[in-house]
């Protein structure tokens, strides 16, 4: 089986992004070991295993929250230079995940400043990158409220006010004002109700199609990662152990591990 | 006669792991061409493997051994060995497939279902819209339904939705995995149709039809499983 | 009065304490609005009363040197009058209230009205030195921010400011850019002195007891308030002039007559005030000049 899904047969423009032998581990215990994959300009690629299967500590290495101590993250800014994102210096590693990256956290309450209004939360991010005028930067917050179907009459409301679904709405909408190229997102519909989570499911699934981003979720949801992943990585134990098209993966799993997992989800 | 989409040497085997290893093998070594304006439905009882075939023409299913080539954008693409991001390019461009069930997101209106594969090709929303309700009026879902998500729909809506997804961007190559099931004898008239006009524009098609008169009227010949494994 | 008293050295701090602030101030001069710790000392008096700011001022000030003390403008208020004698008693240095008179200048929540010049140091006391503070708590966290001149969450708090209000409403300690770099605390001033900082002939040092940071703005510096282009910085105006002086291009206060809700507005800048009313300028309020104890 090809883990790494790379044989760009039809057209060979360069990924956005290339992990090669990715690993971490915590003092002994291994985080994630040998990790590679490549990803294009608006793929959407799944992570999904079981809780320590090593999918959240890949995430954090992938998106600087903590430092990996094997391997490259190659990416492909703007500019069209590429760039080892664990050898930058730190001022262009922040500059990165200020604009072109944008991590969604799977308790929204880390990633929003809660004592700010929610219009502030999405513009701070704008007003990182240079924006000056007010009526500017309140117009693209107010617009960013309605795309992710906040009312915008709440847009001077704290979002300590908010339920927890508007709440990682709001998170959605603060990442994505500055139109980022790679967004990470760690279980994005955990914690939401049911009802909820298709919205928030649609919503992603839309916006993202919409920016062209390519996008790395991490979930433990098959579901989840059915309806919005175009490729999947299979984790367990630190390792990818089965990798390929999402329905491919969930539909033929090849491996024991991830025939246990599809095994295991409740037929509704 | 152009082929669009062939199988050689094609192989099978599901390996069960969780139920200590069983092998099942479903076939081996198969041959199949489909040229441009042929419709091919595959023959045989329950259990010989069709869907399987079908889903390994889709990518859907790896196969151990052989080559799923399909025409896409004037060259033949070997899907058992293409990565994803070519699996995927061919899906969005020539390779269409209508499944037994609708598996979408839960909250997307009907209209936007049907429309979804056309925007993938670039077309503007507005006109998938349109070619959208056209179609669903074609199938006979009534307009109300347009607006609603359509897991609250009954078996038949839900599959002629399935179809109208299915059939909207003129691919190439069509794969039909018994898209006339629960349809009754008018809604399966269009569907017949349908595929006669695929057919006519050049598309490929492949399909499962469990009922006799319907294979009958689409079919240019029947692929049979039992007797391709037997050979 | 001058004689100082015996058994303290010159200025109270001895001399390799003086020493290392004046390395301080150096290297804080050298990098406009660059926050430089420094190893306070414990001074006779309580943080928050100017701990900072003392200890700044006896590491600069010389035998010749002719100090000033205000608190929100006034030389006759309790905290200056303490820092005055202090200095007086520790130093024997000449003390004025007079402005121009003045070749160091130690200030608490004002800037004089009258134009400093090249000749005069102002020193500022600092209660919180951190302007990003209230974005971030985390220390190095805000150190990371400074180096990197990641300055957008500044920006953040005037939004909310006129998202709430309609306007920017932050009135005192209002955030500045130095030298186009540093964003800069320019302690609880009002906002109005704020342009008297930019490009001043003066020096101005900044003093932080408790967080035991300096940071400096060397003479001429450009030193610009935050603001949106939509939403310019704006100084605060009166619809009055001052009652006493009838000014009415100064920082006025509000003082409180009586207790039926009579009010008087007047120069915070007690020495300004004086000075109009012996030039004899006079507000609605005056009494002829010299007969009104301030």
């Amino acid at each position: 089986m090809n883990l790494v899904a790379t044989a760009a047969v039809l057209d060979d423009d360069p990924p956005l992004l290339s992990v090669r032998g990715l690993g971490k581990s915590y003092g002994g215990a291994l985080g994630c070991r040998a990790v590679s994959f490549d990803l294009w300009p608006g793929e959407v690629l799944g992570i999904v295993g079981e809780s320590g299967s090593g999918k959240s500590t890949l995430l954090n290495c992938l998106s600087g929250q903590v430092a990996a101590d094997a391997g490259e993250i190659l990416y492909r800014d703007r500019m069209g230079a590429t760039a080892d994102f664990l050898t930058l210096p730190e001022p262009k590693r922040r500059a990165l995940l200020r604009g072109e990256w944008g991590l969604v956290h799977q308790n929204p309450r880390d990633g929003l400043r809660l004592r700010v209004s929610a219009g502030a939360n999405i513009g701070e991010r704008l007003m990182a990158q240079g924006a000056r005028h007010y009526g500017d930067i309140r117009a693209e917050a107010t617009g960013w409220l309605s795309r992710v179907e906040i009312d915008t009459a709440r847009t001077d409301d704290l979002p300590i006010r908010f339920s927890g679904g508007m709440q990682q709405r709001l998170q959605i909408a603060r990442t994505l004002v500055t139109g980022p190229r790679l967004v990470f997102m760690d279980e994005p519909t955990g914690g939401l109700d049911v009802s909820v989570q298709a919205r928030l499911l649609d919503l992603i699934r839309g916006l993202v199609d919409e920016l062209g981003a390519a996008c790395v979720i991490v979930t433990h949801d098959l579901a989840v990662a059915r309806l919005l992943a175009h490729r999947l990585m299979v984790m367990k134990g630190g390792e990818v152990v089965e990798a390929g098209l999402t329905d491919q993966v969930l539909d033929d799993p090849h491996h024991p591990y991830t025939q246990l997992l599809v095994s295991s989800v409740l037929q509704v | 006669m152009t082929t669009m989409l062939s199988v050689e040497g094609l192989s099978k085997t599901f390996t069960l792991h969780t139920q200590g290893g069983v092998r099942i093998p479903v076939f081996a070594g198969l041959d199949l061409a489909v040229a441009a304006g042929e419709c091919v439905v595959l023959n045989g009882p329950s259990g010989a493997g069709k869907s399987t075939l079908l889903r390994a023409m889709y990518a859907n299913v790896l196969p151990d051994a052989g080559a799923v080539r399909v025409r896409h954008q004037g060259r033949m693409v070997d899907l058992a060995r293409a990565g994803s991001r070519a699996v995927l390019q061919v899906r969005r461009r020539t390779l269409g497939y209508v499944s037994q069930f609708l598996s979408v997101i839960p909250r997307v209106p009907t209209l936007d279902v049907v429309a979804e594969p056309l925007l993938r090709q670039g077309v503007a929303r507005a006109e998938a819209r349109d070619r959208a309700a056209d179609l669903l009026a074609r199938l006979n879902v009534p307009e109300r339904l347009w607006a609603l998500a359509p897991a609250t729909f009954s078996g038949g809506e839900q599959q002629r939705v399935n179809i109208a997804r299915g059939l909207i961007a003129p691919m190439p190559v069509l794969l039909l995995d018994e898209p006339t099931a629960s349809l009754d004898a008018a809604n399966r008239d269009v569907v017949v149709a349908l595929i006669a006009e695929a057919k006519a524009r050049g598309a490929a098609v492949v399909g499962i039809f469990h009922d006799a008169p319907t294979r009958d009227r689409v079919a240019d010949r029947l692929f049979d499983l039992v007797s391709a494994k037997a050979a | 009065m001058n004689a100082p008293d015996t058994g303290y050295n010159f200025a109270y701090l001895d001399e390799q304490t003086k020493r290392m602030i004046r390395r301080a101030i150096l290297k804080a001069v050298a990098v406009p609005g660059y926050q430089v710790p420094f190893a306070g000392r414990e001074m006779p008096l309580p943080y928050g009363w100017g701990t900072g700011g003392i200890q700044v001022t006896a590491a600069v000030i010389g035998a010749d040197d002719t100090l000033k003390v205000i608190d929100q403008g006034a030389d006759d208020t309790t905290n200056a009058v303490s820092i005055r004698r202090f200095f007086q008693r520790t130093a024997g240095v000449a003390t004025t209230t007079e402005t121009e008179k003045a070749t160091l200048i130690q200030t608490r929540h004002r800037i004089p009205e009258a134009r400093l010049g090249e000749h005069q140091i102002l020193v500022y006391q600092v209660p919180i030195p951190e302007p990003l503070r209230w974005m971030e708590a985390r220390e190095s966290e805000t150190r990371k921010m400074h180096a990197l001149a990641e300055y957008g969450v500044m920006h953040v708090r005037l939004y909310e400011d006129i998202a709430h209000m309609g306007r920017i409403v932050k009135s005192y300690d209002y955030p500045v850019r130095v030298n186009g770099r540093y964003i800069m605390a320019p302690s609880p001033i009002p906002k109005f002195d704020n342009p008297k900082m930019d490009r001043m002939p003066a020096l101005q040092l900044f003093g932080a007891g408790r967080e035991k940071r300096i940071y400096a703005v060397p003479p001429y510096t450009r030193v610009e308030s935050l603001d949106f282009e939509d939403h310019p910085f704006e100084i605060q105006t009166w619809s009055e002039g001052c009652a006493l002086c009838g000014a009415t291009d100064s920082y006025l206060d509000e003082v409180v007559t009586d207790d039926r809700g009579g009010r008087m507005m007047v120069c915070s800048d007690t020495d300004h005030c004086d000075k109009r009313r012996a030039a004899g300028h006079s507000g609605p309020m005056a009494a002829p000049y010299g007969e009104t104890p301030r």
